[in-house]
């Protein structure tokens, strides 16, 4: 009954010590921030589009490559895309404008470009961020985003996001359990009738251990804002390293640019 | 030379909760420098009501709490929590930090103490619960005794004058609760210690406190109030079958 190693929110993360581990979590967020606003800001209809989405591609395959990110583990990340491919898959048969034909089928030549734009801009981010998920854990990601400079509100959210997810889930499972073993089998309608106050009840539970945390933060001197350890200079040469990645794309939409 | 201040001083304490309901009907409280109590009780007796004074959480009713001699109120309210250092019930509610570590050192850290004496203390406070070298690891990957031992270094590494641990033997197992009895006896610390487990209030603490209805209602050698059967029947306390406190060593 207990989670599996790292826990639920853990599952993501990958346990190595590759070069892409080893840097700080925020230069980490830092970088692929950068990457994907680099290839949002890439426009879809230009000649070199095609060009410059293949070498954001090789350039994300290659921190996955030095990360030790396996092509199975960035394929199930991508999974996580597929209500935008849904979407994009639409868009060729709503949109307006001049027709072409693709295998026989007439499609909106301009919801096709669109299509093909969104699918590879969020394909790119999702692979980024996969490959952030895998060489960060989520307590060094939070630690990232207070880094940052994120509002201390939010991190403190964040964090308690990441102690207490194995805490809820586990109380999940409890009663889940509970109610398999009188017999109930959550197969049919009727079966919403008995999840809907389960959910209710671990939601009362879950304010009700809120207050016990908060009570617990109180008794050793909370005072509303998180104390701090000591914040680790981080050498230049990790700044370079783990910009790499968005300042290749910033070089390749640059070339783009100025070539196409 | 006058006697040092008592660590806990309860004075003529009432108190009653905004919906009406009241806990505590005038306890009056002492407890000396060093000792250790165990504050027995039937469920609703006010137990929980009364260790929420002693840091301050709950403020408001008649009477006084007095820590060390320091009165608990508005203005010494951050001074009072680092003397009270509060063991709650279920250490996933104590421990919401993302490490051991981390945990340890929030009570030092709120303190504004400097980093390398935080540091100190956290590895002290470590080690006086048998877990020292756990710094870096998750709360959740520990086991329930464990944790249990964490959630009292987290107190520890506030210096307190007075530990109040509130069910520190729920739901442990026998090695859990042998292991945890082995470092609060180490510790040179006054301990207030809320209990439904009368052979470990026995093993730990030679005097008790019986609080009924929000009020004391009996206070003394432990071992004399678990051998009055009449006393225990009366105020819904029951010794474990076979269970015999005169013949206990």
């Amino acid at each position: 009954m207990t989670a599996v190693h790292g826990g639920v929110l853990g599952a993501a993360y990958l346990a190595a010590s590759s070069p892409v581990h080893r840097l700080a979590p925020h230069l980490k967020l830092v970088a692929v921030l950068g990457f994907a606003l680099v290839v949002v800001a890439t426009p879809v209809d230009a000649a070199w589009s095609w060009a410059a989405y293949g070498g954001y591609l090789a350039l994300v395959l290659l921190a996955a490559a030095a990360a030790g990110v396996g092509p199975a583990r960035l394929a199930r990340g991508l999974a996580i895309e597929v209500p935008f491919v849904l979407f994009a898959l639409l868009l060729p048969f709503v949109a307006q404008g001049p027709r072409v034909e693709v295998a026989g089928i007439a499609v909106s030549e301009s919801g096709l470009v669109a299509a093909g734009g969104l699918l590879a801009k969020a394909t790119l981010s999702v692979l980024a961020a996969v490959v952030l998920a895998a060489t960060t854990e989520p307590r060094a990601l939070v630690q990232g985003l207070e880094r940052l400079r994120l509002p201390s509100l939010l991190v403190q959210i964040l964090m308690f996001m990441v102690r207490y997810a194995d805490v809820v889930g586990g109380e999940l499972g409890r009663m889940r359990v509970a109610r398999e073993s009188r017999g109930f089998q959550g197969r049919h309608l009727g079966a919403l009738k008995v999840l809907g106050p389960a959910a209710g009840s671990l939601f009362v539970r879950s304010y009700e251990r809120g207050e016990r945390v908060h009570l617990a933060m109180l008794s050793r001197g909370y005072t509303g804002r998180m104390p701090g350890g000591p914040a680790t200079a981080v050498p230049a040469q990790d700044w370079l390293t783990a910009l790499t990645l968005p300042l290749g794309a910033a070089a390749v939409l640059a070339s783009g640019l100025l070539l196409g | 030379m006058t006697a040092p201040a008592p660590s806990l001083l309860v004075e003529d304490l009432a108190f009653a909760y905004p919906d009406g309901h009241q806990a505590l009907f005038g306890v009056d409280l002492r407890v000396e420098r060093g000792e250790r109590v165990a504050l027995l009780g039937p469920n609703g007796a006010g137990k929980t009501t009364l260790v929420l004074h002693l840091n301050g959480i709950l403020r408001g009713g008649r009477g006084s709490v007095a820590v060390a001699g320091l009165p608990v109120d508005q203005r010494n309210l951050q001074e009072v929590r680092r003397r009270v250092g509060i063991v709650f019930q279920d250490p996933d509610d104590q421990l919401f930090m993302p490490t051991v570590g981390e945990d340890v050192a929030f009570g030092p850290r709120n303190l504004g103490l400097p980093e390398p004496e935080v540091r100190a203390r956290v590895a002290a406070a470590l080690a006086q619960v048998g877990m020292g070298g756990a710094a870096d690891r998750p709360p959740h990957h520990l086991s329930f005794g464990q944790r249990r031992r964490v959630a009292v270094a987290t107190v520890l590494s506030m210096h307190p004058e007075i530990l109040v641990l509130d069910e520190p033997s729920s739901n442990l197992d026998p090695a859990g609760r042998r292991e945890l009895a082995e470092v609060l006896e180490s510790l040179p610390v006054t301990v207030l210690m809320v209990t439904h487990d009368l052979p470990y209030a026995l093993q730990l603490c030679p005097r008790s406190v019986v609080l009924d209805g929000g009020v004391v209602v009996a206070d003394g050698p432990t071992r004399e109030l678990l051998a009055d059967p009449v006393l225990l029947a009366r105020h819904r306390l029951e010794l474990p079958y076979g269970f015999d406190p005169r013949t206990v060593p």
